[in-house]
């Protein structure tokens, strides 16, 4: 199957009520940003001149904004100097149609493939396998979503929902391994031998590209397998598919990226390796090079003012990795190939905010900012989420949750009215209440407890019963004494999963 | 189609009217106030943390280094670029020079090759495929890559190296960025070595 897209398939908030459920991605989930997240602090903190280099790289990026049809077409002739094709197109459908022509018109069955969330953007692998043509996936975990017919959780370690029993049952079951242990070390060695012979025979590759440069022509592949290597350097043809706002300008600014994409992605001073190639090169990897750009819903951010810093992404990461609602809900809850804090403004906007399920991702966070601090290209996210949810509920009547907001503001700023209230409620929930809670609100209200519960009110309020207490019996007492001998009280036991 | 596609994309980029708000400023590359001592004992750190086996020899002592970084993984059956500098190689020890289009990289254990520059503060080779390196496809298949770095050659930062290699890059040449050996840390997070690329790297940092 293919690997996603970007049109959910239910919203946020029906997709996060089942993967909330499962709780062995949960705590995976959470084992890695975690440690993600603390090795990034360490990665950035060793260059002096981070923020700078933040400011670099978000004004680079504006830059091509500005300009970007130019640097469009100076890339297009330099790829075209050195011996490479270029293609545009404005949609995914067109984008695969391409693809599947150079395939085919080399009589490919097979084409292998570098990890590029482009090319799961435009749903590649499915398309293609429409024609007959089967797309294997070289990156590891990669290779394991798309054995487990499964779906990437996270841009950079797309299985990381996945624990290694389940990747050696999976290796068994589907590449015939014969694995004595789930040790990581077996398991990348079976997917080594698998792999290799696929390198060595297979004639199209197919790769997404992190950075390209106008000056030179020169295309960029980030990776830490080598498999971006394989597949770029061995078989006979390579076509490349990138968004067109991942142009830069000069040879000079990919200084930028290379030092802000390794430290906030994989928290490493440098990734593994990194493969610059422009066009072809007489004897030395494929001698024939296709670079496709694809628009797909770009130029639409690019027109809105405040979503088009969304464009600057380098898609690092690091915003999923310190989302408190990400670690939580997820990477398949934002139900496309683009998940977490960048997802939740990147997915509506490349669908013009017309698709019903993905104008609900603006409201999968809880504003806290951290996403905004973690961006190494200082991406607004929280501005333009909020800039979102206005533009999707602007034409959308007062609904009944602003309504009860407001009366319950009325009701608040009054003690007598708030006290009145609280006993008419009281009376009131008895039919909704189960088990302590508020699971559904009737009519309009529903809304409220669609994702939440809402807690029952208690038999007492807090008024009422400082009202009724006895004296406060005076501090002092045997358990206080033991404390104040010095003795350590019991430590609290810590919550922890394993 | 794609002519049509094409412009359709240019017409709607126009239409975005994108403008600049400030004129845009490129910040230049910061120079390095460190000796180069300090910056070439950062690298060969650095490149240790990324798990390559780093050696200092000096330029007497490349061909006695060479030879037991080969026999160290018993490595028997080695390739190398074909313009490599004899000098660099230990007295009869067999070597094949690489000829692209005939010679089968799958039959190698090893590789030996120079590069065109290393990073200290990212622990990085960088080899642009020129003389000593030979093509890319040389320092990827064999299972083991013993890299030659001349002192001189390591410069403190990113933006340095990328100055350093413009030249190449405008002469159309390709770069490969090496960062140690091949690594994944997929499978639970838990760091493996040597998934397609070389499993092992041996860089040996050549004083001049
Ligand atoms: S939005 Fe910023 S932090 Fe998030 S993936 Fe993109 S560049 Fe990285």
């Amino acid at each position: 199957m293919s690997a996603g897209g970007i049109v959910p398939q239910r919203t946020f908030q029906e997709a996060a009520r089942a993967t909330l459920a499962n709780a062995q991605m949960r705590r995976n989930l959470q084992h890695a940003t975690t440690t993600i997240r603390e090795k990034r602090l360490r990665a950035v903190a060793e260059l002096p001149d981070w923020e700078d280099l933040r400011i670099q790289g978000a004004a680079i990026k504006d830059h091509v904004m500005a300009n970007l049809g130019d640097y469009l077409l100076d890339l297009e002739a330099a790829v075209k100097a050195r011996g490479g094709h270029v293609h545009w197109a404005r949609d995914a459908l067109e984008a695969r149609e391409i693809v599947a022509g150079i395939a085919s018109s080399h009589g490919a069955r097979e084409v292998i493939k570098v990890k590029s969330i482009t090319t799961d953007e435009i749903e590649l692998n499915g398309g293609l396998a429409e024609r007959g043509i089967h797309a294997i996936e070289t990156d590891l975990a990669e290779l394991i979503v798309q054995l487990s017919e499964d779906l990437p959780s996270h841009i950079l370690v797309p299985a990381i929902h996945r624990n290694r029993a389940e990747i050696r049952d999976l290796f068994r079951r589907k590449l015939g391994a014969e694995l004595l242990t789930d040790e990581p070390k077996q398991l990348a060695e079976a997917a080594r031998l698998y792999l290799r012979e696929k390198f060595l025979t297979t004639k199209v590759a197919v790769s997404g590209a992190n950075f390209a440069v106008a000056e030179t022509g020169t295309i960029c592949v980030v990776e830490s397998e080598g498999n971006g290597r394989m597949c770029v350097t061995l078989p006979e043809v390579l076509v490349s598919v990138m968004g067109i706002e991942k142009v830069l300008p000069t040879w000079q600014d990919m200084a930028v990226y290379l030092q802000l994409l390794p430290r906030s992605s994989t928290a490493e001073r440098m990734n593994p390796y990194t493969s610059f190639w422009s066009g072809v090169t007489p004897g030395d990897g494929p001698q024939e090079f296709h670079l496709i750009l694809l628009d797909n819903g770009r130029t639409d951010v690019l027109a809105d003012e405040v979503g088009r810093q969304t464009l600057r992404c380098i898609r690092c990461s690091a915003c999923l990795n310190v989302c408190p609602v990400y670690e939580r809900a997820g990477g398949h809850a934002y139900g496309s190939v683009y998940p977490g804090p960048i997802g939740a403004i990147l997915t509506p906007q490349l669908l013009h905010l017309e698709n019903k399920n993905a104008n609900t991702l603006p409201w999968a966070s809880s504003l806290c900012g951290a996403c905004y601090d973690a961006c190494p290209v200082k991406i607004n996210i929280p501005e333009v989420l909020l800039y979102l949810r206005g533009k999707i509920t602007e034409d959308r009547p007062l609904s009944a949750e602003d309504t009860l907001f407001k009366t319950a503001a009325w009701v608040m700023s009054e003690p007598h009215r708030f006290e009145g209230a609280i006993k008419l409620a009281r009376t009131g929930q008895g039919p909704l209440v189960k088990q302590g809670a508020i699971h559904a609100l009737p009519g309009m209200l529903g809304g409220w407890t669609d994702t939440r519960d809402l807690p029952a009110f208690p038999p007492q309020t807090f008024r009422e019963w400082w009202r009724g207490r006895p004296a406060p019996a005076m501090r002092g007492t045997e358990g206080n004494a033991q404390a104040s001998e010095g003795q350590p009280l019991a430590p609290q036991r810590e919550e922890r999963s394993i | 189609m794609s002519a049509e596609s094409r412009l359709d994309i240019l017409t709607r980029i126009n239409r975005a009217r994108a403008r600049e708000a400030q004129p845009f400023v490129r910040v230049p590359v910061r120079p390095s106030t460190r000796p180069h001592g300090d910056v070439v004992e950062q690298f060969a750190e650095y490149a240790a943390e990324y798990r390559a086996n780093v050696v200092r020899v000096d330029a007497g002592g490349l061909p006695g280094a060479i030879r037991d970084a080969l026999a160290a993984r018993g490595s028997e059956r080695v390739v190398i670029p074909p313009d490599l500098p004899t000098a660099w190689l230990p007295a009869h020890l067999p070597v094949t020079g690489d000829q692209p289009g005939t010679t089968d990289l799958t039959a190698f254990q090893a590789v030996v090759t120079g590069c065109a520059a290393a990073v200290a503060e990212s622990g990085t080779v960088v080899l642009d495929h020129g003389p000593g390196q030979g093509r890319r496809a040389l320092t990827l298949v064999p299972d083991h890559h013993v890299c030659v770095v001349w002192e001189a050659q390591v410069v403190d930062g990113v933006p340095e190296a990328v100055a350093r290699l413009a030249e190449s890059v405008r002469a159309g040449r390709p770069l490969t960025w090496i960062s140690g050996p091949s690594a994944t840390s997929d499978i639970e997070l838990s760091r493996v070595e040597g998934v397609h690329g070389p499993r092992a790297l041996d860089i040996l940092i050549v004083g001049d």
